[in-house]
Parts: structure tokens; sequence; C-alpha cells
């Protein structure tokens, strides 16, 4: 993909424009059934095998609204300080879509089931930032089209579509935010915050897995830009699809920097979706909305208001867990990290791992430590997020553990991470098989200590001078000969010990 | 063995559960009558012979077992091919549904198997309801037993027509504006469309869905009660479904009455459009219920005029949605497939061919009056109008019990005298739409033949919701008063077929 677009830098195109952004996230609810009718949802099945005659769209076949994704839905909209609606209905979207099997998506439209509500959001550095939310709504997802045949899975030049509707119907709360004003040259950031922030508390209320890369959660991002001092909005972009935190913040960045040069040239910028690419952080333009799209809504006859009645509400509203900025506050006293170390942790998708980690028997800092070094690492070289690697929070705690006894050091742990991370077994099984003790035998030491020494008489002599510090050298002859298998700790006191030196 | 086509519904019903005569025996009869004259009258678009025989059989081996059998058990039924049924094809009279076999039945069709009612075929309709003729049928035009030359009403002109010609003692209909009660009166026979939510319309292929009713057709106002209370009832399937015992029919149909009762005629339903001859029976069946000891008094609802304008911004509106699935991708006709085109070629190809006149007529209205800038001036003011015309009946049915007026304002007009007039066609609704608005209930019999052209007239009733045992009630009385002063049914003074 060649980038055509001129861009200019990040820093002229603040410098002379203040970014407006507006982000709609959906979220696919993990609910047993689908939003309108009794078909499981089970990811991953034989495509078409969880559809009936309502999520196909057959005909004479009519919704019936799934209690639990109401409820999901109101718990959202609370935990997102929200007004929830004392009676709201369904309305249809109509378009045609060979994926959308009514060719209208039950949808809601200008009474949503939640409102007027907003969302705390902290930046690194600790600042708070409030995204207002406008709304969230409960809809049903569209099937799923593959196309065959076209560069890049595209339709454009496929000889055929493959279509499951496995999806169709599964219940989705799409979530709008009003227009993001006032983040100046943080407006990356800020999305990027409001989406991780909106993915912990979607976790927290047990609605959804909420994975990105799975798409149980999907980012559209509207970017405009105005002048410094204006107040109307300029005309946005919207890029569809932004699928992972790194990349919100990605197009977010991306479209200033573009709209920048297109105003800049005295151009105006034309009012489309766009597509985001991974690999190298741009969008390009997909439909240009010649006029604005007309989806004719109006409300869904075949479905009664729905009309939560508010003593229940309220207790809905009661049972709310601890939601995560209050939580993570807690925790981070608990932990004694910093702001930053916090929003680290957030931002890589590791609090709840780390905290089951840590219920599994670790100590903090190990399981942190794990979580968001050797693990994080690993989860970025596969391009995946934690969670998804196959590693539990049980196991995590178990490798903790056999450092802490000094079964193992850092290094063989890390090793005992591959092993299981590539489906060799729990940690007990990989040492087992891999021979990744450390070796403890005083005599197999003392032997390989003895050789170190005789092996390097000049740093053998630099020690004895006092050198301390040089018996670094002679540890990792020791190491290298054991296979890294030997205590390090052990190795430097024998090898002080040997040349009458105190440590 | 001819005769048993001639009985009611009830009488069928009794014979079978005492063994006079087998429910197989009633059905082969039944089928014979469909063999003989269904060429000329065109009532079935499918007969289920083996269906219908199988049905039958399954009938009379609980009897033979002992079982105590339903108030309907083996008694035949043309069931309008609107609603689904399990490897059955159901076209609902288009021919971008030609060859669809439904995997599933609709809860009506569920629920009369369920009660032993032996399913004879699937009725010819407008296409996809959209008539008042049964002229848009993709499969061709169904003539009116009276006089095969003209309509037998329409959208279930089928249904209307297979019990008119004795074809079935029952059948199915669907009324959205008035598409049950108009071929009842149009063809001598009685038609009721229950209060809206009364009987599920899951499997019931959609026009519009918050019109749309389905509701029995029959020769007797007794049979269509059995029917009513056969069909009725809550659906967990359809939200819209109320959730409440079903009204007493059987017991209102068996008990007609009409003394004490307090009847509005409205106003509004006479003057310019209605034939005289129709006026003529209905003010005779106004004098029949004083003489039957009703309190007859002049009702206003001044919204019913813009009835009509509401209705055909509502019903396209619902339509062009509920229409859209048929996009050529999962099942039905597909044109135009031939490996270079895009699905969005296809499936305009397929919509092209696949739907008649009125049913695009009535999509480009639908989707005009909701497209954005046209939204508040059409679909929202006919929505508001919708509010107006059921404020009218309240304010109505504080006053009286029931309310009656003629069911058309003509009589049965000839095949193609309107094809090519929508609003002359509109027209033949007028009377029956208000009631799919407010939601309520309403019924037609007949009151006797047009002295111009000879051909049957239908008396109106309409209820409240929730009040459909009021139609039986004082459809019986007056149906009883009528036979007593002809002597004998209105249908036996039809031409043999």
């Amino acid at each position: 993909m060649t980038v055509t677009d001129d861009l200019v830098s990040y820093e002229d195109a603040l410098a002379s424009y203040d970014p407006v952004m507006g982000l709609e996230v959906h979220v696919e609810l993990g609910t047993a059934t689908k939003m309108f009718c009794g078909c499981a949802t089970t990811l991953g099945a034989e495509p078409n095998s969880q559809t009936c005659p309502t999520c196909l769209g057959l005909p004479g076949a009519l919704p019936v609204v799934n209690a639990v994704g109401v409820e999901s839905a109101i718990r959202i909209g609370l935990a997102l300080n929200c007004e929830i609606a004392p009676w709201c209905r369904f309305a249809r979207k109509n378009y045609f879509y060979p994926d959308m099997p009514k060719n209208f998506q039950t949808s809601q439209y200008d009474e949503p089931i939640a409102f007027n509500g907003y969302l705390d959001v902290q930046l690194e550095d600790g600042t708070v930032f409030r995204v207002e939310i406008e709304r969230a709504h409960m809809e049903e997802d569209t099937g799923k089209s593959t196309h065959i045949g076209g560069a890049a899975g595209r339709i454009h030049g496929a000889s055929h579509s493959l279509l499951d509707y496995n999806r169709a119907g599964i219940p989705l709360i799409e979530i709008v935010t009003k227009p993001i004003t006032g983040a100046g040259e943080r407006a990356p950031e800020v999305a990027k915050a409001y989406v991780a922030e909106l993915r912990e508390l979607i976790k927290a209320l047990g609605v959804s897995e909420a994975r990105m890369e799975m798409g149980q959660m999907r980012c559209d991002v509207n970017v405009s830009l105005r002048p410094h001092g204006r107040e109307a909005f300029g005309t946005r972009s919207e890029t569809k699809n932004v699928n992972s935190l790194r990349s919100v913040e990605r197009a977010v960045r991306f479209e200033i920097q573009r709209h920048a040069a297109v105003l800049d040239g005295g151009g105006t910028i034309v009012q489309e979706t766009r597509h985001f690419h991974e690999d190298n952080g741009s969008t390009t333009s997909g439909r240009v909305k010649e006029e604005a799209e007309d989806y004719r809504y109006f409300p869904e006859p075949d479905l009664v208001p729905v009309a939560p009645p508010r003593e229940w509400v309220e207790q809905l509203r009661a049972e709310l867990p601890e939601l995560p900025r209050a939580r993570r506050n807690r925790l981070r006293e608990e932990w004694g990290i910093s702001e930053h170390e916090m929003q680290s942790a957030l931002n890589a998708g590791a609090i709840e791992l780390i905290t089951a980690t840590i219920a599994a028997g670790a100590d903090q800092a190990a399981a942190r430590k794990w979580w968001m070094g050797e693990l994080a690492r690993r989860a970025n070289e596969a391009g995946t997020e934690l969670a998804a690697l196959p590693v539990t929070p049980g196991q995590v705690a178990r490798i903790a553990a056999l450092v802490a006894e000094g079964s193992l050091n850092d290094k063989l742990a890390r090793q005992v991470i591959e092993g299981v991370l590539a489906g060799e077994g729990g940690p007990d099984e990989v040492v087992e098989a891999r021979g990744l003790k450390i070796v403890k035998d005083e005599g197999a030491l003392g032997a390989a200590v003895d050789e170190a020494i005789a092996a390097n008489p000049g740093v053998a002599d630099k020690i004895r001078g006092g050198k301390v510090a040089a018996a670094g050298a002679l540890v990792g002859a020791v190491m290298k000969a054991t296979r890294g298998q030997a205590d390090a700790a052990r190795a430097r006191e024998l090898i002080l010990e040997r040349l009458g030196v105190q440590g | 063995m001819t005769d048993v086509i001639h009985r009611t519904a009830a009488e069928i019903a009794a014979q079978v559960a005492d063994g006079t005569v087998t429910a197989t025996e009633v059905t082969e009869a039944h089928l014979a009558r469909i063999e003989a004259v269904d060429e000329k009258v065109h009532a079935f678009l499918h007969v289920d012979r083996e269906g219908a025989l199988e049905q039958a059989r399954a009938v009379d081996a609980r009897r033979a077992a002992g079982e105590k059998l339903g108030p309907l058990a083996g008694v035949p039924l043309a069931l309008k091919d609107i609603f689904t049924t399990e490897g059955v094809p159901t076209t609902c009279g288009s021919k971008i549904l030609e060859g669809w076999i439904p995997p599933y039945d609709a809860t009506v069709t569920r629920r009369l198997k369920e009660a032993g009612v032996v399913i004879l075929g699937k009725t010819n309709m407008d296409e996809f309801a959209m008539g008042s003729s049964t002229e848009t049928s993709a499969y061709g035009p169904t003539g009116n037993p009276w006089d095969l030359t003209r309509i037998p009403g329409g959208s279930g002109g089928g249904s209307a027509a297979a019990i008119a010609s004795y074809q079935a003692p029952l059948a199915i209909g669907t009324d959205t504006g008035g598409s049950i009660r108009q071929p009842a009166a149009v063809t001598g026979t009685v038609g009721v469309k229950p209060t809206y939510g009364g009987v599920s319309r899951y499997g019931m292929i959609a026009f519009s869905s918050s019109l749309d009713q389905g509701g029995p057709c029959a020769r007797t106002v007794l049979d269509a009660a059995l029917l009513h209370e056969a069909i009725a009832g809550h659906d967990p399937l359809d939200s819209t479904s109320i959730d409440a015992p079903v009204p007493a029919v059987v017991e209102a149909a068996r008990n007609g009455s009409v003394a004490g009762l307090r009847v509005g005629v409205v106003k509004e339903f006479r003057g310019e459009g209605y034939q005289a001859g129709v006026m003529a029976r209905f003010d005779e069946s106004v004098e029949l219920l004083r003489e039957l000891g009703a309190e007859v008094v002049e009702v206003s609802c001044p919204s019913f005029d813009k009835a009509l304008a509401a209705y055909y911004l509502i019903a396209p509106s619902e339509c062009s949605s509920n229409l859209a699935r048929f996009d050529a991708m999962r099942y039905g006709l597909r044109v135009g497939d031939t490996g270079g085109r895009s699905a969005e070629e296809v499936t305009t190809l397929t919509r092209g061919a696949g739907f008649g006149d009125e049913v695009k007529r009535r999509i480009m209205l639908g989707t005009y009056a909701l497209s954005s800038g046209y939204y508040d001036a059409y679909y929202g003011s006919a929505q508001k109008v919708r509010t107006l015309i059921s404020r009218d009946f309240e304010r109505a049915f504080g006053d009286v019990d029931v309310l009656i007026s003629p069911t058309t304002p003509t009589t049965a007009f000839a095949i193609g005298e309107r094809v090519d007039d929508p609003m002359a066609m509109y027209l033949a609704d007028l009377c029956t739409i208000p009631t799919n608005l407010a939601g309520n209930a309403a019924m037609s019999l007949p009151c006797g033949l047009a002295d111009e052209d000879g051909l049957p007239v239908g008396l109106q009733i309409i209820a409240p919701a929730m009040a459909d045992e009021r139609l039986y009630r004082v459809g019986a009385a007056v149906e009883a008063a009528f036979r007593a002063r002809w002597g004998h049914p209105l249908l036996e003074e039809a031409p043999a077929l």
C-alpha cells in the first residue's frame, strides 16, 4: 500500500488546528444466545450452524428481545454514568448488504436505552480527561462475508464471497461519544486511553470479553480539524474498524496530519469512510458518501417498546461491581506503583492477568514483572493481546514460585515460558522435559567453579587483588559451562570463597 | 359423500367425532371438489393432497385409539399462501418466492395441525397481500364463485373463494387493510379480523407488521369462532402477541343476542362512491338490529376520512423494509447470476423480475415516505392520524358496544376493471382500514344481495380491542335472523359451478 496522501508534521498540524474526535465503539455482548432469537453464540462454530429462521431473515420470522442483552445494555449505560431511558424502542436501519439477512439492522435510533453519560480516562501522566458519552444503544451484528479471489480479502476483484450468518444477530452495544474537544496534541492519547478504559469497564461488568483482536470490540474513529479559535467543526472523516489500542492512536494521529495537509493546501476534506492499514499506520479512502447515507430509520413494528422498571434499574445500579478506575487506584496503592506503571499495565490489558496471578499465589512484583516484561514482549512479537497468549495466570504464578524457591533463575524461567507458549505443557512439565533445573549440586558446581578459576588465572588474580566486581566474568563462565542451569548467586559465593575474598 | 362439502365445520367435526364419517372421507370429498371446480375458480396455488390425507388418517387413527378429538379435528381448511408450511411451497403470491420450501411452520400452521385440522393446500392471494382483488397475484387471478368474471376480493380472494365454492369449509386469511373482510363481503361469507396481537404473526410473511393480522374465514359465524379459538392466543415467538386469555368467541357465537346492546352507525361511511344496493342492504341490517332489540345510534368518527391516506403511507413504508430481505442471497428466485455480476446487480435484477407492479409501486412509495427530510411529513403525519383514529374509536366505544358499517362501498367488480386505476382499487378498503390502524377487531358477514347486480353485500361489525366476542354475539344474532328471513344460507343462491 503506497501512501499517496501528503502529510504535514504532527507538530505543525497542531500549531494550526484544533482536533475534534468522535469515537464509536461496538461491543459484542457475551450472551449465551443472540439478541433476537435463541441461537447459540459460540465462537468458531461451523459456518451457518448457529442460525434459525429469525437470524437468517426467512420470510415470516419475527424477533424476540433477549432480556440479558437489555440488562447488559443498562449496566453498561449505568457504568458510563448515563441516564437510562424509562421507555425506548428499537428501530430499523435500512440498507442492503448480503451479510445482513433482512437488509435492515434492528438497532435503536432516536430513542437509545442509555444517553448523556461520561467516562473519566486517565492519561499516562495521571491527568484525568472526561470523555462525554452521547449514547449507548442496542443492536444486532451482521453476518460475516469472506471475499475469495480478490486482493487482501477485499470485495474488489473477488470472484465470489462466502457468507456465514453465525454472527448475524449477536447482540451489540454501540457506544458513541459526544465530540471530544480540548484534547489538543494529546488527542491520539486520549482516544487510546478512552478505548482502553472502556474495554476495562466492559470486562469488569462481565458483559463481554471485549477482545479487540477477536472483533468483540470494534472502534470507528471520527476526526476533524478546525482552525484554532473557530467554534464550528470541520468536515470529518470516519475511519472504520480500527481494532487495537495502538491502531486507534495511530489512526487519529494520521488523520490529523492528513487533514492538516489537505486544509493547508487549500483543499476541503471529503466526508467519507476510510480504512486503516495496520502495516504502515495510514488510512485510505473507502466509500465516499456522495450524499448523506439515508437509512430510512423507523420504529421496529415487530418489537414492543423496552420499558425497564425504575426499581430494576436502581437494583442494577446498586449491584454494579467496583469500576476499573476505582479499582486501579486501590490496586496501585496496594502494589505501591506509580500512575505511569499502572497505566502501562492497563494499556497492555494486564491488570486482570496480574490480579489473577497474584490470586494464584505469586507476589505482586513478580506477577507484574512477568506479565509486563517477558510476556508483553512475546505478545507484541506475536501481534496479539496478552490475554490471548496460551498461558494462564496460574502457570505464571507457578513459574514465579519456582523462581522464588530458587529452582529457576530468570533466564531459565524465560525458557519455561517459551515452552509453555509453544504448547509443551505446564511449567513443571516444561522444566522436566527440557531439563531446566538449576544445578544446586555443590560438587558439580564446585567443579565448574574450579575449572573457571583455572581457565581464567588473570581474572582470578584481579579478584584476589580486591576487584570483587570481576567475579561476574567467572560467574559467566560457570553459567556457560552449566548451560545456564547453575544458581548464579551460589556460584559467586563459591568463587569468592575459593579465592579467599569477602563478598 | 358429495353433501359433506356443504356442511359446516361444526357439523363435520361432530360427525368425525361420533364416527358418522371419517376425516379421510371428508378430506377425499373436498379434494374431489377441488379437482372438479378449482380449474374454474383458481382458489388454490398448491394442493397438498398427500399431506392432507396423511393428517386426516392421523385424526382417524387418534379417534380409533379412543382419543378425545378437538372441536375442529378432521375439518379441512384452505390456508392463505402467506403462512409458512414446513416442506410445502409458500409463495405469498409472488414470483420471487417461487419454488421456496419453508423449513418451518408458522405458529398458525402449527396450531392448526395440533388441532387436527386438515390443511388442503395454499390459497391464491394478491402478491404479498397487496391488493383488493387477488389480481396482483403472480399466478393469475381467482374468480368469484358468484360470477367467475368478477373479483373475489383481496388480498385473500383465494381463501374466500375456496369456502364460497365449497372446496373447504374453513380458510385462514390475513387482514392488513381489509384482506379478510372485503373478500368475505364480496363472496357472501364470514371473515374476522381479530384484535391486533390476538393471533400470532410468527411465520406469516409480513406486509405491514403493525397492521397485519391473521384471522378466520368461514361460511358461518360459529365456524369462524371455532377457527378463531383454534389459532388465537399468546405466542412467545411474536413479541406483539397479546399475553391474555383469548376472548370467549365460541361461547358468544353459540349465544347470539343484541338485546339491550347499543349499536353505533358510523356516519362517515356513506355517500359518494357507495353503491345504492349496498346501502339498501345496510339500512335493512340497521332495521333488523332494532327489531332484535338493539338500540341503534349514529356515531361520528371525523378522522376516518384520513384513514386511507394514512394507511397508504404506513403500509408501504413498512413493506419497503419488510420486503428488503428478498435479495436472491438465501432463498427464492435468483436472476442474472451468470458469474460476472456483483451481488448488488443480481439483487437488483432479481427484484426487478420477481416483484410485480403493485409491489414495486408500494416499495417505492414507502421508500420515499421514510426517506430523510420526508419522514416527518409522511410517515410521521400518518402515525398522528393513526392516533386520531384510535381516539375516534375510543370516543365511539365510550358510547356504544359495537359499530356497524357496510364492509365495502360496492359489490364485487369485474376482473380487470380497476387494475389500471390504483386509487379506485384502494377505495375498496375505505370502510375496513380504520380498524387496522387502531388495532381493534371487526367482522364481515353476509346481509343480502344488491338489487342492481344480485351480488353479496357484507355487513361490518366493529368491536373494541380484546372484545372480539362482541362480534360473534352480534354476528350470530344477525346471521340467525337473516337465515330465518331468507329460509336458507345466502350462499345457496350462488349459481352452481
